[in-house]
């Protein structure tokens, strides 16, 4: 069974946060949740928890509505660090695995495993204000784990780590869903989505603009990118009919087009002018989507 | 139940283990400790040997041996030198430091005798106090021997009269209180008010600081997720309050302890005012009635205030009702305490927020018939109930809310969030 968020609403008073949204997150997939900032994906995983109550609509897990009852096997990860910070990181995933149904010598093994992977092992008795920001989500992202939930949701994951962390909390990530955990997350980095989930769904106005599986959005998108590189001058691509776009490179340029065909016509036309170098079709990326998606419903 | 027990031990023990908890409960007993040593204290800043020396010129030459006898009988700060010489070079001792002050005593026909005390120290008037009460005396003694009466005539003159109040028994057998028994409430009055006082603005203070904190580090959004936050709220409640027994009850053993180790210097003096030996079961069971729900109330009230503030900063201002409140009930049982029928003692007593003070004082030193009690008492914890409810839908939706604002508005706010609206 999976998470299913059926005609979900939520109004604060005359605002809507989140508009009539009906998900389907299927169990054991990572769930990609993109939105510009203030699009409902925050005010959704709130309503996810329980923490909120949806003012229309209805979310289950497994059949049935998220309760108390079931905390502990849920993860949460939340936007902001949330965390005591004159707490050393010891008592702190005690306390916080205790409130998850854990015992303390339980939390303290786990514990030990998760700082050994994360190379922090060191920290174990020191305050979390101590730490460097991107340790702290590190010691974050441990306290949404440590219990091995089945469902986890992650607001934000990736924020303020460097590339190697990212790299790290990915592989985590990738790791937890072979063990079959549901993992559900937002993300602004549209490359780390892109590589990470095979369902997402963009939000805007709390509305869903996109959403399903990764490799059908990009197919139903239809546009595709075109990277071209040769020594003579390119502008004059951009007056065939299908090409949408262009954006000029040092080498060359790259193309939207509107669909496949147009590529061949634009070879021909290449064909005739002289030496290309480079001529590759590409599917669009999630940012190319995002961008064109939620720009468009900005004009 | 389980999450409600990790809570309560976690607010107990993260309290308990903090430095500043530390610090101010090893001052307090300090302070407890200090002045059990009172005696022992001030001894050591007095005890340096000498004391102070009033240099006397005796004119009359009777007086002189007569006022060094009662000095040197009654326990005194100073001691009396026979001077032989003018007051001027007496004046010239005291500004070197020599005596303290110069009494010099002249015969008159009118008036036996006059004094005259020379000082340098006109704020110290306890030296001058006690000479001049002794030659009060001295010069009845003079008068009267003049005039042939007898001493004892002169004793019995200022033996005091016999006064003593008798309680009438009313038809069912009952006595109005007794002096003694009204004195012996009015001790515990005392002590519950000052206890109750400080536990409120303590441990109100810091349940409040302490949901602040989790609001402010956003740890809250972890903890509300992993249990729900009524249960949180009273485990913290729970968990302070645990704190605070363990506090008192430290301050009340260190205490105890002192009192019975200076007990014999203090028959006739603390235990008389606050005999406690005398007092009836029923308003000790009062006592631990009246604390615990007054620290229920206010505790609960505290809870629902810090959940509505998202920085620790704004705690004190939201804070300041609290206090108030307490305050007011405090002044009210300050009042009460000497004029307890007063009416405007018997409405606020009433009033759930003064009623732990106010019916507490009214049980301990009237007849306060059983119903007025009990209804007290109604009030009370329908108000703990009704506020636990408002406090516990506040919470709920508060600790979401974020924002500088702590004001009416943002509890109708937190208010809305918490609502069911299915």
């Amino acid at each position: 069974m999976s998470l299913h968020i059926e005609n979900v609403t939520k109004r604060y008073g005359k605002f809507t946060a989140v508009d009539q949204l009906s998900l389907d997150i299927p169990e054991g997939q990572i769930f990609g949740f993109l939105g510009s900032n203030g699009a409902g994906k925050t005010t959704t995983f709130r309503m996810i928890l329980g923490l909120i109550d949806a003012t229309e609509g209805k979310i289950t897990w497994e059949g049935e509505p998220i309760n108390y009852q079931r905390t502990d096997q849920i993860g949460y990860l939340p936007e902001e660090r949330g965390l005591y910070p004159k707490l050393k990181v010891k008592d702190q995933i005690i306390y916080l695995g205790r409130l998850r149904g854990m015992d303390k010598k339980e939390v303290l093994t786990e514990l030990n495993k998760w700082l050994e992977r994360f190379n922090i092992t060191d920290y174990l008795e020191k305050k979390v204000e101590e730490l460097s920001k991107g340790n702290q989500q590190k010691i974050q992202f441990i306290s949404a784990v440590i219990h091995k939930p089945k469902l986890l949701i992650l607001d934000e994951p990736f924020t303020g780590l460097d590339p190697v962390n990212v790299e790290l909390l990915k592989n985590a990530v990738v790791e937890l869903k072979e063990q079959g955990t549901t993992i559900v997350f937002s993300s602004h980095q549209m490359g780390t989505v892109e590589e990470l989930c095979e369902y997402l769904c963009i939000m805007q106005y709390g509305k869903p603009i996109v959403y399903g599986g990764l490799k059908e959005i990009k197919r139903s998108f239809g546009k595709k990118n075109l990277f071209i590189h040769a020594d003579f001058d390119l502008s004059f691509l951009k007056t065939i009919d299908g090409v949408d776009n262009q954006k000029l490179t040092p080498e060359g340029c790259i193309l939207q087009i509107k669909n496949e065909d147009v590529s061949q016509a634009i070879l021909e036309q290449l064909h005739q002018k002289g030496f290309v170098r480079k001529f590759a079709l590409e599917e669009p990326s999630l940012n190319d989507i995002f961008i064109e998606k939620v720009g468009e419903s900005y004009a | 139940m389980r999450k409600f027990g990790v809570v309560l031990l976690h607010s107990y023990l993260s309290r308990l283990k903090s430095k500043s908890f530390m610090i101010t409960t090893a001052l307090f007993l300090l302070f407890i400790i200090a002045v059990g040593n009172l005696d022992f204290i001030m001894n050591l800043f007095d005890g340096d040997g000498s004391a102070d020396q009033v240099a006397v010129i005796d004119e009359t030459e009777d007086i002189y041996p007569w006022l060094s006898e009662q000095i040197e009988q009654g326990e005194h700060t100073f001691e009396l030198v026979d001077f032989e010489g003018t007051v001027e070079q007496a004046e010239a001792d005291i500004l070197s430091g020599e005596y303290v002050g110069v009494l010099s005593l002249q015969a008159d026909d009118q008036d036996y005798f006059i004094a005259n005390y020379h000082t340098d120290q006109l704020i110290n008037q306890s030296v001058q106090n006690q000479l001049d009460n002794y030659l009060q005396q001295y010069k009845i003694a003079l008068a009267t021997n003049e005039a042939g009466i007898d001493q004892e005539v002169i004793e019995s003159i200022y033996q005091p009269i016999v006064f003593e109040t008798v309680a009438i028994e009313t038809a069912d057998g009952r006595t109005a209180r007794s002096e003694e028994e009204i004195g012996v409430a009015r001790g515990l009055v005392y002590v519950m008010l000052f206890v109750l006082y400080f536990a409120v603005l303590t441990y109100g203070n810091m349940i409040a600081m302490d949901i602040a904190n989790e609001k402010s580090s956003r740890v809250m959004e972890i903890l509300i997720s992993s249990s729900p936050p009524i249960s949180q709220m009273f485990a913290k409640i729970a968990g302070i309050a645990l704190l605070g027994l363990t506090q008192i009850g430290l301050f009340f053993v260190v205490g105890y302890y002192m009192i019975e180790r200076v007990q014999d210097e203090l028959v006739g003096g603390f235990f008389e005012v606050f005999g406690f030996s005398e007092i009836a079961v029923s308003t000790y069971v009062y006592a631990v009635v009246f604390f615990l729900l007054g620290y229920l109330l206010y505790a609960t009230l505290s809870a629902m205030l810090g959940s509505l503030v998202s920085r620790m900063e704004d705690v004190n201002q939201l804070m300041m009702p609290v206090i108030l409140l307490i305050v007011v009930a405090f002044m009210l049982s300050m009042f009460g305490i000497n004029m307890p029928e007063a009416s405007v003692v018997t409405v606020t007593s009433y009033i759930p927020f003064f009623t732990p003070l106010v019916m507490f004082l009214r049980v301990g030193l009237l007849e306060v018939p059983a119903w007025e009690v009990a209804l007290s008492i109604g009030i009370l914890i329908f108000t703990i109930l009704l506020l636990a409810y408002i406090g516990a839908k506040v919470y709920r939706g508060g600790v979401l809310m974020y924002g500088k604002g702590s004001s009416l508005k943002d509890f109708k706010r937190a208010l809305q969030l918490a609502k069911k609206d299915k």
